[in-house]
Order: structure tokens, then sequence, then C-alpha cells
């Protein structure tokens, strides 16, 4: 096979994974016949320490919602119009059937939605462990890290007890060991991952968004080992030139960490004249930032201590005066490291923490002389007609100031209202 | 398409506006009220501290203890609501760059700064010294001051992250961090701030007191199991809750208040008196309801309007607990302060798991003895709404009574529908009277409204 054919299948078989709603590689992986005690933790976005779960032999899986690929009856009929797309998208797959084999379910503290929804899995799935993750708001080690820590050790109690004989017994320095070996590959996950969003960054062309989300979100179904596989496999094949250098402006796209764009409005945005050279879409890949050490005593301290000093920025978290600089500052920040041209806020409907993340966050930016524009969305949304022109009119004002000024500055927004 | 009413159904005339006697209790409120809204319109020259927080959770006592004055962002917004005068703030928190989508008690707050933060008496609000983030039960609160902060730059934040009991029990841990939260973060701000040193005894004081009130509200609740109920729990309960939600609940005051209105409700129930209505005395109790779900602040009469008209009585709600859940048994405790403070947040009904909410209701339409069960699912709110439907599946099935769905805002009047409502409060009622003639409870042919109203409906 040619790189050209290898990197289609490779992307062709992510897409497939990234919206199997069966989930059938997270179950063929359960049920491997040379394999036994394997099970499955299915969670809901954004964030959580995927190490544990690896260690303890399961396998997370993200639950991201339906996006387009699945008509919603029995969920509509459980959410009122006013609320978010994404939980009856989850609804509808839990009543169908589709999540029969998890034998666990873990719902961090994001918002309102996810909390509520994590009462009606109690419900809907007695049989599975279900787990609100209680993510702590407060970030000093012996306060919200030993909560945190608490919550974590809660969190393996009762799957261990849920699971039962399904685990073995582990003592405490094989445990170790194991966990230390999940972060590092996890650590090796996030590293590739970065790696190809740099890549990404300097030669867009090389690979569409839409490609990088399928390949991204492919990870979330599948074991870590194997995406990584994978991601090693993209990033060589991705040294190579291909595909045609365009002349489109440079963006970031933010507040799409939850509700999933539709694939048609990445793709939409692409065609409008941008290339995503960053974004919060699978944020809890990426939540945090650099390495975990590997070879600690006390692996699950490293992930505590990572969570409250190395996590990204996120509608979902306190911004209390943070070391590592406000929403604004750090948006602004990744804007630069990106070398981007503008920021694109794309948030779902009805979801609060994006929504009422943003004027402020578009102020500021506006402020630091970067140029925005706001869209909504759903995940099921199919037309992007409208989308597409504002998106066209936003590239094409930014690539008209640049070719008159013959410079790359950042300018306050004309885009406004 | 509007059904027309069967003949028992045919509503009574208006009756004549009554001139409502005042009660002693209510007159004790109004004055505590005014004394608060002038305080705060003082605080710049008597030097007093101004403590924005929210009311779920709230840390009253706390407060003071620091001699502290408090502000609720929500109630200046539902007060704007019943005043009819949120909507412009709305649009203009929305001109602004809020959604559409978004909470409408944030953006009416927005609205209001923008406008000068003219609170609803017409006094200009005070300026926060500290935004006392205590976000118990709701995501928002956090997005909310976190606006706040960003309108008042440097003004100090103290935030209490109040674990969400997601397994139906609060464990030693959870009450450990927000003990922890309270010494290391909390107090620290308030004492920086205030200029005072933090008073133990006189938090445990503050905290006797609240126990007190606690005690009396609890009796007053509990009087509606009576039948006819002597009072609405969910029309007139918004107002008995005032002054426990509103910063009095550790106050001497609200004890006095409280026991006063004990007296007054008791008095009622003990000569088999109806509740008050804006238009007197109930002539009949002919339903009794558990309603979930906070009310509508902007039509908040007419929609009363379209109960008692019917002779509708909510004998229990859950909007009521949302500032704790003291009939269900919880105290403040003056020997254990901050442990009771963090048990008295992660308790409120909005901070409990929606299988608890549901068992909670199940026991309020039992003991209460309620006809039916009814949401009115507010827009704004995603922490009372998400799972609003299911709650209400679950209870018809373990109960086998009438439940019907109803949709509106808080305080945005766009997303009043009275058409909407009416009709099918109407099938509400009727299912209900038929059950009662049918003379049993839990007889076959239960019905439910389970749709909810589309909302293009409901935005008029
Ligand atoms: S999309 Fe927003 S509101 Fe909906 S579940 Fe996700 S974070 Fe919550
Ligand atoms: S979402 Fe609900 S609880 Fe939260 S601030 Fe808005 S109305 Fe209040």
């Amino acid at each position: 096979m040619d790189d050209r054919s290898s990197l289609d299948a490779l992307i062709s078989e992510c897409e497939r994974v990234a919206f199997d709603l069966q989930f059938a590689r997270a179950k063929d992986w359960k049920h491997d016949p040379a394999a036994s005690g394997r099970w499955i933790a299915g969670y809901l976005p954004i964030y959580i320490p995927r190490e544990i779960i690896h260690a303890m032999g399961g396998l997370p899986v993200g639950i991201m919602g339906t996006g387009d690929r699945m008509q919603i009856i029995k969920g509509d009929a459980y959410y009122q119009s006013y609320i978010c797309h994404l939980p009856r998208g989850v609804v509808e797959l839990a009543l169908a059937g589709a999540f029969d084999e998890f034998d666990v379910f873990l719902f961090p503290s994001i918002c309102d939605v996810i909390r509520n929804l994590s009462g009606m899995f109690q419900i809907f799935r007695p049989s599975a462990y279900v787990k609100y993750l209680d993510l702590p708001q407060n970030f000093s080690p012996g306060v919200g890290g030993t909560f945190y820590r608490h919550d974590l050790e809660n969190t393996m109690d009762g799957i261990r007890r849920h699971l039962g004989d399904t685990l073995k017994h582990v003592p405490r320095g094989e445990w170790v060991a194991r966990l230390n070996y999940s972060i590092h590959l996890y650590n090796e996950n996030r590293r590739r991952i970065e790696r190809i969003v740099e890549l990404r960054q300097e030669f867009p062309w090389r690979l569409s968004a839409v490609d990088w989300y399928h390949v991204l979100r492919a990870g979330l179904a599948m074991p870590v080992e194997e995406h990584n596989n994978i991601l090693y496999e993209l990033e060589g094949l991705l040294q190579e030139e291909r595909g045609r250098k365009l002349d489109n402006i440079r963006v970031v796209v933010s507040g799409a960490f939850c509700e999933q764009p539709p694939v048609g409005l990445i793709k939409t945005i692409e065609m409008a004249g941008c290339y995503i050279v960053d974004d919060d879409f699978m944020l809890g890949s990426r939540w945090i930032e650099g390495d975990i050490p590997d070879d600690t005593d006390d692996p699950l301290g490293a992930i505590v201590t990572a969570y409250l000093d190395h996590s990204t920025f996120s509608a979902s978290l306190y911004e209390a005066a943070p070391a590592s600089g406000t929403k604004v500052e750090r948006l602004a920040e990744l804007v630069r490291k990106r070398k981007a041209d503008g920021v694109i806020f794309a948030s779902a409907s009805f979801c609060d923490p994006a929504l009422l993340d943003r004027p402020e966050l578009q102020l500021g930016i506006e402020r630091a002389e970067i140029r925005t524009i706001g869209v909504q969305y759903s995940e099921h949304t199919g037309q992007f007609k409208s989308i597409k022109e504002e998106v066209g009119a936003f590239s094409d004002s930014i690539k008209l100031w640049d070719s008159e000024s013959g410079t790359h500055t950042w300018l306050p927004t004309v885009l406004e209202g | 398409m509007a059904i027309a009413p069967p003949p028992f159904f045919k509503a009574k005339p208006p009756a004549k506006p009554v001139e409502v006697v005042k009660e002693r209790s209510m007159l004790l409120q109004k004055e505590m009220l005014a004394k608060q809204f002038h305080d705060l319109s003082a605080a710049k020259e008597t030097g007093r501290k101004v403590v924005y927080t929210f009311v779920p959770g709230n840390l009253s006592e706390l407060i003071l203890a620091f001699d502290m004055l408090p502000v609720y962002p929500e109630i200046n917004a539902l007060q704007w609501g019943m005043r009819k005068k949120s909507g412009s703030m709305i649009r203009d928190a929305e001109k602004y760059g809020y959604s559409e989508d978004v909470c409408t008690y944030v953006k009416c707050d927005i609205g209001m700064f923008l406008n000068g933060n003219i609170g609803p008496t017409g006094e200009k609000l005070p300026p926060p010294d500290l935004l006392l983030l205590s976000y118990t039960g709701c995501f928002t609160f956090l997005k909310w001051f976190e606006n706040l902060q960003k309108l008042y730059p440097g003004v100090p934040v103290a935030m209490l992250h109040t674990p969400y009991a997601a397994d139906g029990k609060i464990t030693g841990e959870m009450v450990t961090y927000m003990v922890k939260q309270l010494e290391e973060e909390v107090i620290p701000k308030m004492e920086m701030v205030s200029g005072k040193k933090f008073d133990r005894e006189k938090l445990s004081q503050h905290l006797g007191y609240a126990r007190d009130s606690e005690d009396w509200i609890s009796k007053i609740f509990a009087l509606t199991k009576q039948k006819p109920s002597p009072i609405d729990a969910y029309f007139a309960g918004v107002y008995y809750i005032g002054p426990i939600n509103a910063g009095f609940r550790g106050a001497e005051s609200a004890v006095e208040y409280y026991r006063q209105l004990y007296l007054e409700v008791a008095e009622r129930a003990a000569h088999g008196k109806t509740p008050v209505t804006p238009e007197g005395d109930l002539e009949e109790e002919r339903f009794r309801l558990v309603v979930e779900g906070p009310p509508n602040w902007t039509h908040f009469r007419e929609f009363w309007k379209l109960f008692y008209d019917m002779g509708a009585v909510v004998v229990a709600s859950s909007y009521t607990k949302v500032g704790g859940l003291f009939d269900e048994g919880f105290r403040h405790d003056p020997e254990k302060p901050f442990e009771s403070l963090a048990r008295y947040c992660m308790g409120c009904y909005t901070n409990i798991s929606l299988p608890e909410r549901i068992n909670l209701l199940e026991r309020f339409i039992k003991e209460y003895k309620a006809d039916g069960f009814l949401i009115n699912s507010i827009k704004s709110c995603n922490s009372f709404s998400a799972g609003q439907l299911l709650i209400m599946r679950e209870l018809e099935q373990r109960l086998g009574i009438p439940v019907s769905f109803i949709e509106s805002d808080l305080v945005d009047p766009r997303y009043f529908s009275y058409a909407n409502i009416k009709n099918r409060l109407d099938s509400f009622f009727q299912m209900m009277e038929q059950r009662k003639r049918a003379g049993s409870h839990h007889s076959e042919g239960r019905g439910s409204l389970l749709l909810p109203i589309v909302e293009s409906e409901a935005v008029a």
C-alpha cells in the first residue's frame, strides 16, 4: 500500500471506530477469548483519569453522544426542548442496550445535566456501577487534593466491590508498577497527540481537521496501546508532503468540549477558508498538560497533583486567579502559540457552562487584539449554510486585512453583532 | 386546541378584590426586609461590608457572625421578575453577548448591573466587598460569579465547593473537605474583608437561632398535612421561606417571625380554614398537589390564580426546600458549627441525587395525601429540570396518580404561555376530578400528560 492509501485506510478505520455507536471494538476487547477479567468503564465528557481504569484492567470508553448518526426518539422523551442534545443520544443508547456490556459508568462533574444524568443512570442501569466523580474546584493539595484522592479511592473501591472476583487481588507493589505503566502509556498518548497537533500547526493541509477529529475520537473507544500505534503511524505518514496548501486563515476553535460539533460543522469551517490549528473537541484526552511522573511510589498522588496543577483551562473548571493565568490569557496564549489569526467560539446550544463563559472570553480575546466569531450548534445539526457564510466572511475579512497591510497583526474585531 | 371544560369545571366568577388583613407575621417580614435594604443602601456610610452570595447552601450565620450584609442576586432577579421589569434586563444582557439559551437569573442580574445596579426597591445596591461562591446544587452559580468577578475586578472571591450527594449520602470525607474549605478559604477571606476576627461563639449563637427557626418552619409546613390545608405550600410558601432564605436564618428576628407565623397558621388549621389567596380565603380545597420545580415569577399572580380558581392547593413543594431540607430533620448545630454548615450545604434539595429527589417526592405525595403531582419545568434551570421527565415517569409508575408537566421560566416573560399552561392544567384537574369521582387514588386508567410543550409554542 502506498502512503496515501495507508493514510486513507487508517483514517477510515478511525472514523468507523469513532462513530460505532455499538462500541464493537470495546466489546470485542472485553470478550477476547485469550484474556479474562476484562471490563468496560464508560465515561462522559470531559475528563476522567483513564490511567486508573487501565491499571485496574478495564477499558475506559468515552461516551460523547451520538452526533448526527442516530435518530433520537426515546431520548427526546426524557428531555425538554431547552436542554442540550448530548444526553438525549446517551439515553437513547442506554435504552437501546448499547451499553449493556458496560460494567461501570463515570460521570465527571462538569455541569448539572451530566450530574443529573448520573442519577438517571442509577435508575436505568441498576446492575452497573454508576459513579459521579466530583472533581474538586479547590486546588490546594491538602484540601481539594485530599478530597479528590479519597474520591478516586472510593471509586476504585466501588469498582472492586462491583466487579468482585473479576478483579484479581494485586499486591501493593504490583499495583504501583501497574499504575505507573498506565501513566506512562497515557503520557505517550498525549505526547503523540501534541506532536500531531504541532505538525498540523505547521502543515494543516496535510491532514484535514475532520480526519484528525476521527483519529482523536477513535482513541476514546479503543485500548490506549492501539491508539498509540495509530498515532505513531500517522505521525510517520504526515512527514511526507501531501494535500494542497490553500490560502486559508488559521483558527483556534473553543467551547466545544462536551457535546461535540457535528462533523459537518468542522468540514464547513474548513471549507469556508479556515485551517483549524487547535480546538477543544476531545479535551479529556488532552486535559493534563505535559507528562505525569510515571516512576513514583505514589502514582495515585501523581495523578491528583497533575489534576490540581496541570489541568488545561475549561468552562467546567473554576478560574481562581490560577498560577498559569486566566482563561482569557491562556486562550490568547494558545492562539499565539499556534500562530492563529482568530478564534471561532463554537458551543452547543443550551450549554450553560460554555455559553456563560463566552461573552467575557470573547471580550477578553478581542481586547487582546485577536479576532473572533461565535457560533452555536447541536451535535445533530445538518444545515450549515449560514455558518458557512459567516465563517467565510470572517476568513475573508482577515485575509483582506492581511493583504492590505501586508503584515500579520492582531486587530480588534470588526465583526461584532 | 383548547378542550371544553366539563360543567364541574367552570371557573368561578372573579371574586371581588378583598381587603386582606395583614397578619402580624407579614408585617414582621416587611419590616425585616425593609431594614435589610435600608442597611444595604447605607452600607457605604456605615462601613458595613457587603457579601454577594446564593440561596442554596447559603452561609447566613457566618455572614451574621462577621456583621456583614448579604445580597442574593437570585432574589433580586425574582423580585424584578415579579415587578415585570426583568424582561428588559435580560434583553440588555443578551445584547451584551449572553446567549438566549442560558439561565435568565444570571442575565437579569447582569442586566441589572448594566443598568446601574439599582435593586428592586429602587435603591442602588452597593457593590460587593466579597463574592461568596458557595455553589450548592447548581453549576451555573460558578459561571455566574466568574462573570461577576470580571464585572467587579479586584473583589475577592471565596469559593466553597459543595460536593454533590450523588450516592444518596454525605460521607465524612465530604464533610472534612467542606470544613477545610471553610477554615482555609472562606473564613480567612471573610476576616480579611470584614477586618474582624472570627468569633466562634458568635457563630454558635447564630446557629442556635437558625435551629430554632428551622424547628418552627418545619412545624408550619407540616400543618399542610391536615385536610383542608391551612396554607398553600408553594404560592404562599415562597413568601414564608423569604426570611430563612434571604439572610435571616441565623437571626433572632427570624425566630420571632417563624414563631408568629406558626401561631397564625396553627390557628387557621385549628379552625379548619383553607389557604388565603390574593382573593381571600379559598372557598373549598378540591385538589391537593405536590409540585416540583420553581414557580414562574413574571406572571406569578396569574399563575397562582389558575390553581386557586380550581380549588387546587399545593400541599408540598420541592422548591421551598432549595434553602434546606429542614422537615427531613436537618438542624444547624451550635455545638458543631462547621460540620453543621457543611452538612446543611450538602443537604439542600438541588444537591441531592435524582433517585433521592424521587424518593422524597414520593414521600411528600404519600404523607401529604396529594391527589396529583405536577412539575413546573423551568427553562433556565438545568439543575432542577434535567431529568424531570424521568422523575415524573417514575412517580407515575410507583404511585399511579395523575401527573402533569408544564413549562415556563423564572424571570423571562417570553417563556410564559398562559394558554398552554391553562390547557395542560385543565386536563390535569379534569383527570383528578374523574379519579375522585371514581373514588380511588390507585385505580386503573391512570393518566399523564407526559409530553412537554414544544418550545416554539411556549414562546409567544
Ligand atoms: S453540552 Fe454543556 S450543558 Fe450539555 S451536558 Fe455538556 S457541558 Fe453540560
Ligand atoms: S440554573 Fe437554576 S439553580 Fe442555577 S442559578 Fe439558574 S435558576 Fe438558579
